[in-house]
């Protein structure tokens, strides 16, 4: 925003909240502290009366030094603009936040993360329970004074790597049966798992189900699990259904079953060692991830990179939309019953371009590619025209080829069309991301309305539908394909000469203290990446928000009414990973 | 009618069944497998037919900047011994993500101080994320990330952590696999070089 816009967004705020909120003025930061009591009404009234209806970012940071926790939200119009961000600070212990989920409904497994990994309480909150982790675990990770137990050193790099290596195994420092620690009066024989006793008793207050069970025979309400082994479940995900005959009633989704706490392994690592871990987010989108982590730290920085750096970028992020969207329409075939056959025509396409990620970054998934000011490694023109030949010929063709073969499918729009419908109101509330929020009606797409890296010279058209089923999500995502097609071709035309890397690459990047939010039009959806910074080499609190997670909030929404063969065809249509998911 | 978008998508698929036949016969003369001109053109943008490489008597061939497992390498002398790169500056070890690179320092046997050479140096393979941050900020060219990706054993626990030994290649092999940057950092190297020479003389 510009000096003026934030003078006049000050001003508007303080004659409306008087007393409620003040501009933090520490260095580097930007946004309101609001006061943990005015907090539900100035939010109520920032989306009612000033257009602030997507809250995009809820996450929670443990300021050891300053004894204080502080839960950081990213609001956003769905018009467009840049972020109004608003704090609340409480005291580390026993810190309690009144939560925003009655206004929006998307706080929710983000509050409950916050509880989880950082021991904030939300107040108001109708289930807080752990969602990233196991229900019987002691501590909260997130906290800076909780240590791993293969806890080393507060930062690397670790000295005992150099000069004086003692080279050991893993298993042999940190063997496996003695690598957690519980807490003193815990013994492992007299503990009885409360076991999933919080989830079904969630689930008991669901009422009968509309079917015609419910008048002619006497029917029990099951509860059902679907996964974390299940074929269709994209990952080790579980949902917890409850059916009224085939009909499903209630819906609980399940995650942590991949959960690395990634978050803290990146307060471990340096910046720049953060950009390998990245890639193992949202595994399928390798450089996506990458660019959003390096737009963040770059705001940081404040750097930008040259003009060839800006154009591979693009590029790079635009055919990683294309490979993950391949991806999500082959699954999304795949759970809907066409085995495997569209799935391998889109991972035929996929291969080639992943070809091309192998040619330039050196790994086709984990490409490590962007750094902060530009990218490590140049195109060569060889590469270039390959990306030429599948951007003008062989891409275009094999899409239409696909929608040849699939869109006007009798089984497939029997299943699909009318199915896990998700209204714009509830797709805006619940935070909703990419391709979910756009087959709903929101034409929000970050590219436009908030453009970052050089997206705004390029021509393209924001792919949107209007029924929110699972068929409109599938065609937003052919959609989306031909529109990334046309941003590529417009990229390798004009990507001009010149230097990759803004300065010196350097693997101890200077970091000024601060905070940014980076964010990027993941194929996903939003991902952002918020980054906080006290100056040293290892970042302070590095927190990713998820679209995959988040978009999991309407899911029991979505699958109400449903039958049961329909879930797993709902849940391929918002594409989740469960990398992004768990993280 | 009804069932018409079925049976178009039924078309697209039998035309790529019988694509695999008249790709077979197309190749005839050249022979379709197990030469490396066909498998270019087989995986590349006017691929047609059936994808699939047969591995292991058809290798993809890897491009240049594929990273998997480091390598460190060494010059050969004219007599026959080695002399290693690595002057164990320790730059990798800081800058690997998971920290699995543990190198001594060695000592100069007479004066007890430290000498650039290592005296061990070892990769848990197992641990090595394969990012090549590594090899990207050696200041001395000494650790390049390698191509074999053929590493499966049986035993995970004797074979997995690497010493200087097994991690040692020449800089022939070095050149082999990786010709357009040993060519730029010779280039870089020479250069550097003449200037040197050049100061010298004016001085």
């Amino acid at each position: 925003m510009t000096e003026q816009e934030t003078k006049q967004l000050q001003d508007t705020l303080e004659e409306r909240f008087p007393g409620a909120l003040t501009r933090d003025e520490r260095q580097g930061y930007e946004g309101y502290i609001v006061q943990a009591a005015k907090l539900v009404e100035t939010a109520k009234s920032l989306r009612d009366d000033m257009d602030y209806d997507y809250l995009s970012s809820v996450t929670g940071v443990d300021y050891l030094p300053d004894d204080k926790m502080e839960v950081v939200y990213h609001l956003f119009k769905s018009s467009g603009g840049p972020a109004l961000v608003l704090k609340v600070q409480t005291p580390r212990e026993n810190s309690v936040v009144p939560s925003l989920i009655s206004i929006y409904p998307g706080a929710d497994f983000q509050e409950r993360e916050a509880w989880d990994l950082m021991g904030i309480r939300f107040e108001g909150h109708p289930d807080l329970r752990r969602i990233l982790l196991w229900d019987g675990f002691h501590g909260h990770p997130l906290r800076k004074d909780w240590r791993e137990p293969f806890f080393e050193v507060e930062g690397k790099p670790f000295k005992s790597r150099w000069p004086q290596g003692e080279v050991s195994r893993v298993e042999d420092t940190n063997p496996f049966g003695k690598n957690v620690h519980y807490p003193s009066e815990f013994t492992p024989e007299g503990w009885t798992p409360a076991g999933d006793d919080a989830v079904y008793s969630s689930l008991a207050k669901v009422e009968r189900g509309n079917g015609n069970n419910s008048q002619e025979i006497e029917t029990d309400k099951i509860v059902v699990n679907l996964g974390p082994q299940h074929p269709s479940t994209h990952g080790v995900f579980r949902m917890v259904v409850t059916l009224d005959g085939e009909e499903i009633v209630g819906l609980k989704p399940v995650v942590g079953y991949l959960h690395r706490n990634h978050e803290k392994i990146g307060e471990r690592n340096t910046y720049l060692m953060n950009m390998p871990f990245t890639d193992r987010l949202d595994y399928i989108c390798s450089m996506s991830n990458n660019f959003g982590y390096a737009l963040a730290v770059e705001k940081l920085m404040g750097i930008k990179p040259p003009e060839r750096a800006e154009y591979i970028r693009v590029i790079m992020a635009e055919l990683t939309r294309i490979v993950n969207h391949m991806m999500a329409i082959g699954f999304l075939l795949n759970d809907l019953g066409a085995f495997f056959t569209p799935m391998l025509y889109a991972i035929n396409e996929r291969e080639l371009i992943l070809d091309i990620f192998e040619a330039v970054s050196g790994s086709r998934m984990m490409c490590n590619y962007f750094r902060f000011g530009g990218v490590v490694r140049d195109l060569d023109d060889d590469i270039l025209e390959r990306i030429k030949g599948l951007a003008n010929e062989r891409l275009p063709r094999k899409i239409d080829e696909l929608d040849l073969y699939l869109s006007e499918n009798e089984i497939i729009k029997t299943r699909s069309i009318g199915v896990g419908v998700l209204t714009t109101e509830q797709a805006l509330a619940s935070s909703a991301a990419g391709p979910v929020l756009r087959a709903s009606g929101v034409p929000f797409d970050i590219r436009r309305t908030d453009p970052y890296s050089i997206y705004d010279r390029f021509d393209f058209d924001v792919a949107v539908r209007y029924n929110g089923d699972v068929y409109d999500r599938y065609l937003i995502r052919l959609d989306e394909i031909r529109q990334s097609l046309r941003i590529l071709q417009q990229a390798v035309e004009s990507i001009p000469a010149g230097e990759i890397q803004t300065g010196k690459s350097q693997y101890q990047a200077r970091v000024p203290a601060g905070e940014a939010y980076g964010r990027v039009e993941g194929p996903k959806g939003e991902l952002g990446f918020y980054v906080v910074s006290n100056g040293k080499p290892n970042p302070w609190r590095y927190h990713v928000r998820a679209p995959s997670f988040i978009n999991l909030t309407p899911l029991e929404e979505m699958c109400k009414g449903q039958k049961i063969a329909d879930v797993v065809a709902i849940l391929g249509s918002i594409d989740i990973v469960l990398g992004e998911v768990d993280r | 009618m009804y069932g018409m978008g079925l049976i178009k998508g039924l078309g697209v698929t039998l035309k790529h069944f019988v694509e695999t036949y008249v790709d077979d016969l197309r190749w005839i003369v050249r022979g379709r497998y197990y030469n490396e001109e066909a498998l270019i053109i087989r995986q590349g943008k006017d691929a047609r037919g059936v994808f699939t490489v047969q591995y292991p008597e058809e290798k993809l061939s890897v491009p240049e900047e594929f990273r998997y497992i480091p390598l460190l390498v060494y010059e050969e002398n004219p007599d026959g011994t080695r002399t290693d790169r690595c002057t164990s500056c320790g730059i990798c070890a800081k800058v690997c993500p998971p920290q699995c690179i543990w190198i001594v320092r060695s000592n100069d046997p007479d004066t007890g101080k430290p000498i650039p050479a290592p005296s061990e140096f070892y990769i848990d393979i197992d641990i090595c994320m394969s990012c090549g941050l590594c090899a990207e900020f050696c200041p001395f060219d000494a650790i390049k990330m390698d191509h074999v990706y053929e590493l499966a054993s049986y035993d995970r626990s004797s074979g997995h952590i690497f010493n200087k030994e097994r991690l040692s290649k020449p800089v022939s092999y070095y050149a082999e696999i990786r010709p357009q940057n040993y060519a730029q950092e010779e280039a870089a190297r020479a250069e550097k070089e003449a200037a040197k020479a050049a100061r010298k003389k004016k001085d």
